[in-house]
């Protein structure tokens, strides 16, 4: 695998060679496992572990909390309850799972904010990008169902608002909308089949996961100089990577320590602070909250798709070429999705062929904007409908769009890229001796 | 570069939680109650008194029925002892299905639910309610002086006051200036329609005017007291795990801070090797 030159799995006893002429799995988690990386990655790389253990970690507590819990509209939310005050240690596996929704979704996103910044997505590395977007939708309907499954008021009104954006669409969406909840509003069957797919789809995000990791160790990872592994011969390939194992699973499974204590500490002595206290009421279809609001993990999308109101004028555009059929609920539907479909398309949209942003200097300051935007969408979000932030929500969703389908295509034709290192190994040897002299100057200095 | 982005974004997302400030402005007093803060746990005399103030005030009319009546005596929460918690059960009516009629409660036995069916249920109260919003929807005061849903309560309970001249004499409800769900009446608006008063009017009469029960273990049975009591007790209610959790987030972070301690010792003695071959020699 990978491309790279390395040592293979030998086997050696007679045992070994039996099973490896038969299946030869253990040759297969070998060279998964010895993969070689690129020395010189930095600590945006450790977020892939992190997902894999919220993956592990939600399939784990969740499996349990599905053994207690009752998906039934007059029973949901107190089968939670009695979770929550019952089962042995039921109260630290649902808030386990609460937050690690939020722990998921946290490194997901500085997962795909790693990639647009390195260049992650560009040849060879496009179906590894693809199916991480893959990825990450199934993970967004897998929060939302679960979101759904305690049957509290922000579940119930949650999910009305959602499927109701898939009335939006044009002759088919009131059908569409009523076969997703099985009925003509959010109720009992609802909640059935949220359940039934909330179990289901981790698994398939886990099949995705391992098609994602088949991918990039078939092209090997990227690294921060976004510069090729040198393949000529082993003895140069070795000069550029080091073995998975143990070098990148010590070090990620330090970072991961780290992050586990302040997700401790969250569990621990803050557990609602991501939640909506709304959603300790049971669902009520006669009440409706003052705010329905959805998980922090969604409001830069949310916030898309409230920005296009009647009174913007693409929306009357659109509205008026297609003789109505696209109005303004249609329209916001369709900038939120499409909001995630020119994230997906990005490994065609970036015209540069620099792979790393750290050699391009015009780059690195709309990717901030960027990032900036992203936090600023997100507290937009959480924002009610109106003056001044629905203008400002128009601003940012402009920027989300202009920056993959005006910028990203046009800087790979304007910007003149910094010179970039040779090869892997210069750039490693380069911060080596950046920290060690750094640490040596620091020491020579008096004390003040 | 991208060390800043993340730490900027790192900090953003920490104030980006929380962002859920929904409701009103009205004002909710930061109590200084002894559950507050990551070693903060329940007072059982405290517990005590507020499920006294429940017993005898509020569950005229409101309910708690996620709560078993054997949990008083739950290590961490009120603490009764098993006899009192028996005595404490049998005093209430319960329908029983099988025997279809009506037997005294026994431990395993739920609280009543709310005898009057516009009185929300309180078992779960304390977390339905967020106290602390802002600043512009950051939820910072949250993170500094946790959600706030007992200092709500306690707040709501000691809010009542006259209501503005504005309002008409015969508007329906209590006002009170921590609640701001209830009706408002027309009069007491702007011309834009922005409330001129704080709060609401609430459907609730006054429910305590001070000296309603009288503590056996001497406490002052003042408003301020009854009021922060039973706010003690709905906390307990909505979290009845609330010691154990946080001595489990005690446990998981001091474990996994030694856990990382070694992993980084690990990590650097096995790339010291490495990076040795690239150290300037100078």
């Amino acid at each position: 695998m990978s491309g790279i030159p390395h040592d293979h799995y030998e086997p050696k006893s007679n045992g070994e060679k039996w099973l490896h002429s038969r299946l030869p799995i253990v040759g297969l988690l070998y060279d998964t496992l010895m993969i070689p990386t690129p020395k010189n990655l930095n600590w945006m790389w450790i977020w892939g572990i992190v997902l894999v253990f919220c993956l592990v970690l939600q399939i784990v507590t969740g499996v349990v909390l599905a053994m207690h819990y009752t998906p039934q509209v007059d029973l949901a939310f107190a089968s939670v309850e009695h979770i929550m005050r019952n089962v042995n240690g039921g109260y630290m596996l649902r808030y386990m799972h609460m937050n690690g929704a939020s722990l998921f979704f946290v490194a997901v996103y500085a997962h795909i904010f790693r990639g647009l910044y390195y260049g992650s997505y560009k040849a060879p590395r496009e179906v590894t990008w693809i199916i991480g977007m893959l990825i990450y939708l199934l993970m967004m309907a897998t929060g939302f169902m679960g979101y759904v499954l305690p049957w509290g008021q922000m579940s119930f009104w949650g999910a009305t608002v959602i499927t109701g954006l898939f009335g939006a669409i044009p002759f088919i969406g009131e059908g569409l909308q009523t076969f997703l909840l099985g009925g003509p509003a959010v109720d009992n069957a609802t909640l059935n089949r949220f359940f039934s797919l909330h179990y289901l789809l981790p698994f398939l995000i886990a099949g995705l996961v391992i098609v994602h990791v088949w991918a990039f160790h078939s092209t090997g990872n990227n690294n921060p100089t976004g510069v090729d592994v040198r393949k000529g011969s082993k003895e140069e390939a070795e000069k550029d990577t080091l073995p998975f194992w143990p070098y990148f699973v010590i070090k990620d499974l330090f970072a991961l320590a780290v992050i586990l204590v302040v997700f401790f500490a969250v569990v621990g002595f803050m557990p609602n602070y991501l939640g909506h206290p709304d959603n300790y009421i049971e669902a009520n279809a006669l009440s409706t909250p003052a705010h329905i609001v959805p998980e922090w993990y969604f409001l830069p999308f949310y916030a898309i798709l409230r920005a296009f109101t009647s009174e913007v004028w693409v929306v009357q555009i659109a509205s008026f070429v297609t003789g109505g059929i696209i109005d303004a609920k249609f329209f916001g539907v369709l900038a939120m999705f499409g909001a995630i479909a020119v994230m997906a398309l990005v490994p065609w949209l970036d015209t540069s062929s620099v792979r790393s942003g750290r050699y391009r200097p015009m780059f690195k300051m709309w990717f901030a904007l960027l990032v900036i935007d992203f936090f600023a969408l997100m507290w937009l979000g959480a924002m009610p409908a109106e003056e001044p932030y629905a203008t400002f929500s128009l601003i940012a969703s402009a920027y989300w769009f202009g920056y993959f389908l005006v910028i990203l295509p046009l800087l790979g034709v304007i910007e003149k890229p910094d010179a970039q290192p040779a090869t892997i190994e210069d750039d490693f040897a380069a911060n080596v001796a950046r920290t060690g002299s750094a640490k040596s100057a620091a020491a020579s200095q008096p004390a003040e | 570069m991208f060390k800043k982005i993340a730490l900027g974004a790192a900090v953003a997302f920490g104030l980006a939680g929380g962002a859920y400030a929904a409701g009103g402005e009205a004002h909710v007093e930061n109590f200084d109650f002894p559950f507050d803060g990551p070693f903060g746990t329940y007072d059982t005399n405290q517990l005590q008194r507020g499920l006294k103030i429940y017993t005898e005030v509020c569950s005229a009319c409101h309910g708690l029925q996620y709560i078993a009546l054997r949990t008083l005596s739950d290590e961490g929460g009120p603490s009764l002892p098993q006899d009192q918690m028996r005595a404490y059960a049998e005093q209430f009516e319960v329908f029983d299905p099988e025997l279809d009629d009506f037997r005294p409660a026994t431990p395993v036995d739920h609280f009543a639910g709310s005898a009057l069916e516009n009185a929300p249920d309180l078992s779960l109260m304390a977390k339905a309610r967020a106290g602390f919003h802002g600043p512009y929807g950051l939820g910072i005061n949250q993170f500094l002086k946790g959600m706030g849903g007992a200092e709500y309560i306690a707040t709501l309970l000691l809010a009542y006051e006259d209501p503005p001249s504005c309002a008409p004499e015969d508007f329906e409800g209590y006002y009170n200036t921590a609640f701001t769900a209830g009706g408002y009446p027309e009069a007491c608006k702007d011309e834009e329609g922005h409330h001129m008063y704080p709060g609401s009017w609430i459907a609730m009469a006054p429910p305590l005017y001070g000296e309603d029960v009288d503590y056996a273990d001497g406490t002052s049975n003042d408003i301020r007291q009854e009021a922060q009591d039973v706010a003690a007790f709905l906390m307990w209610t909505a979290e009845p795990k609330l010691s154990q959790r946080k001595q489990a987030g005690f446990v998981g972070v001091m474990f996994l801070t030694i856990l990382s301690v070694l992993l980084y010792l690990t990590n650097k003695r096995l790339w010291a090797p490495i990076k040795k071959k690239y150290k300037r020699k100078d």
